[in-house]
């Protein structure tokens, strides 16, 4: 490996690395504003200039400069810090002096290196440039004047998200960053310009003058909007979540997160179920937590064990449904679904509802099928590396489902059952090449496999999979994208149907029950069921709605929860705030009503109730790891039952990008992303 | 010219005649599959020149034929000070050179005499014919100052002589292009100064050259190469 010495220490490094990256190997930290690790380099700042020796005698900006064998690089010379101080008051020349009301204040990028290279006065005398205000939507709150033009927001929403809709506009002073005539911006993804931005022109809307970061508890936690457990970190001031970012994470989502998981925490406030509530003649009362408990219990003691039903909802933690699980099989209950949406995947190998081959994993993939699933919406963080994945040229994609905009170059191969059947029987030119790939990939999502006929799509899917041989030595490809964060610890965990048990949709059914037990269930129509209805959960959404006994439960901030993404990966997420009001952590809810049930469920805190947890199922033991990584065999042929597949377009489940979940239903801010996603909608019909 | 940014008053839509778009075509067939992009400036200069200036929905259209994003057309055209982002002179707009030998040359003169004809620099005279701006040097200093006016130079001009091309563009004559005092293209002034004796060109001058400067040396006289 070739060698160069930064500041007299030499250090290997590997070819193709740029100055500013062999010079951080060294442990030298380099300043810089427009040079972003997951971005193109646009070496436009120059704040990042180094010497280097041998070549000319002046300073070179470090982030676009090829290292070389031998070099050497100096950091820390005078030459140096005067050219860097140089650039600084070049860009400070037109930033205004406003950093007492900037939302950028504490946690800014150039505020933290003008107090490295800043002078202490300035010698412009010239009149300084104001820009105009933009618009760029209800996200993203726009101060253009402290725009220092360094381009990441282009670069970002161009090569990342896939949405070109930011650019520079005029030149030289005048030069502005905006959207086409002050349109918003349209990706799930557009909020991370909020974090590339290094200094205060792109802040955060809804947070807007709210807090100071210093002012803020951070928690580190995991995100529950979709399937993919994004690293997240929640910061909070006294009870209020007042914002979300992202947190690092290569192996999901690298550095971003959707808009929804950033904004959807001012749900969080609104829409509350605070106290436990009864149904009196029709309207919901507050009742005393020991009076619900009781009235819990003899509802459950005066009903037949084959007549309950529970069902477990989308944002569920492991542990709540470890607790509901130990309670109801306990009292003979063989009616749980942890599958309110009719997910045909359950029964079987684990391997069979899991993103077997990793989200990091798909990097190796070079031909992709995605069945009935639409991952702009229902995981927008993974689109971002698809696209990748389709922009370096190595993987093809094709797409069965009704014809939607994925965001990258995808070759329709048909809406439904027939275009699966094709695959299957392989015909047509894509399913040739298939035939020939070394990496297959099927991401399955849920538009294919919750219909009515979805275990004749499954059993498609499976046979199309076994003739490309998709599962073999050293590569797994069968993909399910989930869209709910509970649904793959629901299934790890076994909450599905017992011998004689029902599934949802049929102890939801007219006369389907006769007590139906609803664990944050609110994506499911609920207006068949005359059973007497106990909700649990965190917002007064669908479910709550039509309850009788409303249990108020954490929300994801609210309670330490083990969470299964769709890789099947175990992550931790940790309370940031307590419950609102008398709400509990779910899990302390049937632990306390297994005791009034005169039961007790055998672990009394939540480091016993884990060690239950991981003894009776160990996957959940391994927090953090991607069971894919090392590919597991699969049987397919035992999945789903082959039959006729009615040939209407598998449609993803999700409609409402902003709108999937109680807590972004509570949302104002996702409700004003949503109507205007409608609107476009509407105006483009 | 310094802020560049798109007219308030835009018109409701563009599309391009029937010529402008054979040649556009003839723009975009010029590079591969897949990099129509390259035909942005072809194209935009297209509809400069069909309108004068380039409206707001020309971009779209531009975007549209090329198959890009239309913020980069528009980074494009607002990059570019050759197009024109507001109307212009309908009879002429001239683009005064402002630049250092054109300055010293009189074009300050010229450019306060079209301050007083058509009004300030950048916007449209009164009744909409004319209007004017500066531009940095296009490259015709010895001849300064000159302008330009739609496709060609007028140049060694002064403020008479700038008036009377105004007079012949709003009698809606096209003036002859080129130097307004009678020279031929950059020759000097009144006439050759230098290189004036005939016998320089009647060959009568002339003397053998005994070598060429360049001419490979003679062969050497000693075997050098025995060394």
């Amino acid at each position: 490996m070739p060698k160069a010495k930064v500041n007299g220490v030499e250090v290997e490094f590997e070819n193709g690395m740029t100055v500013l990256q062999v010079a951080e190997l060294a442990g030298e930290e380099i300043p810089r504003f427009c040079y972003h690790e997951r971005l193109s380099i646009a070496g436009n700042c120059r704040m990042c200039l180094v010497e280097v020796r041998p070549g000319p005698p002046k300073p070179q900006a470090s982030c676009a400069l090829p290292a070389a064998d031998g070099q050497e690089i100096v950091t820390n010379s005078a030459m140096v810090k005067k050219a860097r101080e140089g650039v600084m008051e070049f860009l400070l020349i037109n930033h205004p002096l406003d950093c007492p009301i900037c939302d950028q204040g504490g946690e800014c990028d150039l505020q933290d290196q003008a107090m490295g290279y800043g002078r202490d006065a300035t010698r412009f005398e010239e009149n300084k440039r104001a820009v105009e205000e933009k618009h760029m939507g209800p996200l993203i709150k726009t101060v253009m004047t402290r725009c220092i033009q360094c381009t990441r927001c282009v670069r970002f929403v161009t090569e990342v998200a896939g949405a070109p809709e930011l650019g520079m506009i005029s030149r030289g002073e005048n030069a502005e960053i905006t959207t086409y005539l002050n349109s918003a911006v349209t990706s799930e993804l557009s909020a991370n310009v909020i974090d590339l931005c290094p200094v205060g022109a792109l802040t955060s809307r809804p947070y807007a003058f709210n807090a100071r970061p210093w002012e803020l508890t951070k928690t580190s936690s995991i995100d529950v909007m979709d399937a993919l457990g994004s690293a997240i970190r929640v910061d909070a001031r006294g009870a209020a979540v007042l914002r979300v970012l992202p947190r690092t994470n290569d192996a999901v989502n690298e550095a971003w997160i959707s808009d929804k998981t950033r904004y959807a925490c001012d749900g969080l406030a609104r829409q509350r179920l605070d106290r436990p509530l009864l149904r009196k003649g029709g309207k919901l009362t507050a009742i005393s937590w020991n009076e619900a408990l009781a009235e819990a219990a003899r509802r459950l003691k005066a009903t037949q064990p084959d007549r309950i039903g529970v069902i477990a909802g989308d944002l569920q933690d492991a542990e709540s449904l470890k607790a509901a699980k130990d309670l109801f099989t306990g009292l003979g209950v063989s009616s749980l679904d942890g599958r309110p949406d009719g997910l045909v995947l359950g029964h079987g190998p684990r391997e069979s509802w899991l993103f077997n081959p990793t989200l990091e994993g798909l990097e190796q993939a070079d031909m992709v099928v995605l069945i009935g699933a639409h991952p702009k919406i229902e995981a927008a963080v993974l689109n971002a590396r698809l696209r990748r994945l389709w922009l370096s040229g190595r993987t093809r994609f094709g797409a069965i489902g009704a014809p939607v905009d994925h965001g990258f170059g995808v070759e329709q191969l048909g809406e439904g059952g027939a275009a699966l059947e094709a695959l299957a029987a392989g015909k047509g030119d894509f399913a040739k090449a298939l035939a020939k790939a070394e990496r297959p990939v099927f991401i399955l999502g849920q538009g294919a496999l919750t219909r009515p006929d979805s275990a004749a799509v499954l059993a498609a899917a499976a046979k199309a999979a076994a003739r490309i041989k998709l599962v073999r030595e050293g590569w797994n490809g069968w993909a399910v994208l989930h869209t709910a964060a509970a649904r793959v610890g629901a299934l790890d965990l076994g909450f599905v149907p017992g011998p004689g048990g029902k599934a949802a949709a049929e102890i939801l059914a007219k006369d389907g029950a006769d007590l139906v037990f609803l664990l944050g269930v609110d994506e499911i129509e609920l207006g068949e069921t005359d059973a007497f209805v106990i909700y649990m959960g965190s917002h007064g959404d669908r479910g709550a709605h039509r309850a009788d006994l409303i249990l108020p439960g954490a929300a994801y901030t609210e309670k330490p929860g083990l969470y299964v993404n769709t890789e099947g990966r175990v992550q931790r997420g940790e309370r940031a705030v307590f419950p609102k009001g008398e709400a509990k952590e779910d899990w302390t809810i049937f632990r306390a009503l297994s005791a009034v049930l005169g039961a007790p469920l055998p672990y009394d805190d939540l480091d016993a109730l884990r060690a239950r947890l991981f003894a009776d199922c160990p996957s959940f033991g391994r927090i953090d790891h991607a069971p894919g990584a090392v590919p597991a065999p699969l049987d397919l042929s035992g999945l789903g039952e082959p039959g006729p597949i009615a040939d209407s377009p598998f449609v993803s489940p999700i409609t409402a990008f902003h709108l999937t979940n109680p807590i972004c239903r509570a949302s104002v801010t996702m409700a004003e992303c949503a109507g205007l996603v409608a609107s476009a909608k509407m105006a483009a019909e | 010219m310094s802020a560049r940014r798109l007219a308030k008053v835009q018109p409701a839509s563009f599309a391009f005649s029937p010529e402008a778009l054979e040649k556009a075509h003839w723009w975009i067939a010029k590079f591969p599959a897949g990099r129509q992009q390259s035909a942005v400036i072809p194209l935009l200069w297209l509809v400069e020149k069909q309108e004068g200036w380039v409206p707001e929905p020309a971009l779209r259209v531009v975007a549209q034929m090329l198959d890009m994003p239309v913020i980069r057309v528009l980074e494009i055209a607002t990059f570019y000070t050759m197009f024109h982002l507001e109307p212009v002179g309908a009879v002429a707009h001239v683009q005064v050179c402002g630049t250092t030998p054109c300055m010293l040359r009189g074009s300050n003169e010229l450019m306060a005499m079209l301050k007083s004809r058509i009004g300030p620099k950048d916007q449209l005279s009164a009744d909409g014919r004319f209007s004017w701006e500066e531009v940095e040097c296009m490259g015709a200093c010895a001849n300064a100052p000159m302008v330009a006016i739609r496709d060609a130079y007028y140049e060694d001009l002064d403020p008479t002589s700038l008036g009377a091309l105004l007079d012949a563009f709003a009698r809606g004559e096209t003036p002859p292009a080129g130097s307004a005092i009678g020279r031929r293209g950059a020759a000097p002034e009144g006439g050759e100064t230098v290189l004036t004796d005939p016998s320089l060109f009647d060959g009568s001058r002339a003397k053998p050259i005994k070598t060429l400067p360049n001419a490979p040396p003679k062969a050497a006289k000693a075997p050098a190469a025995a060394g």
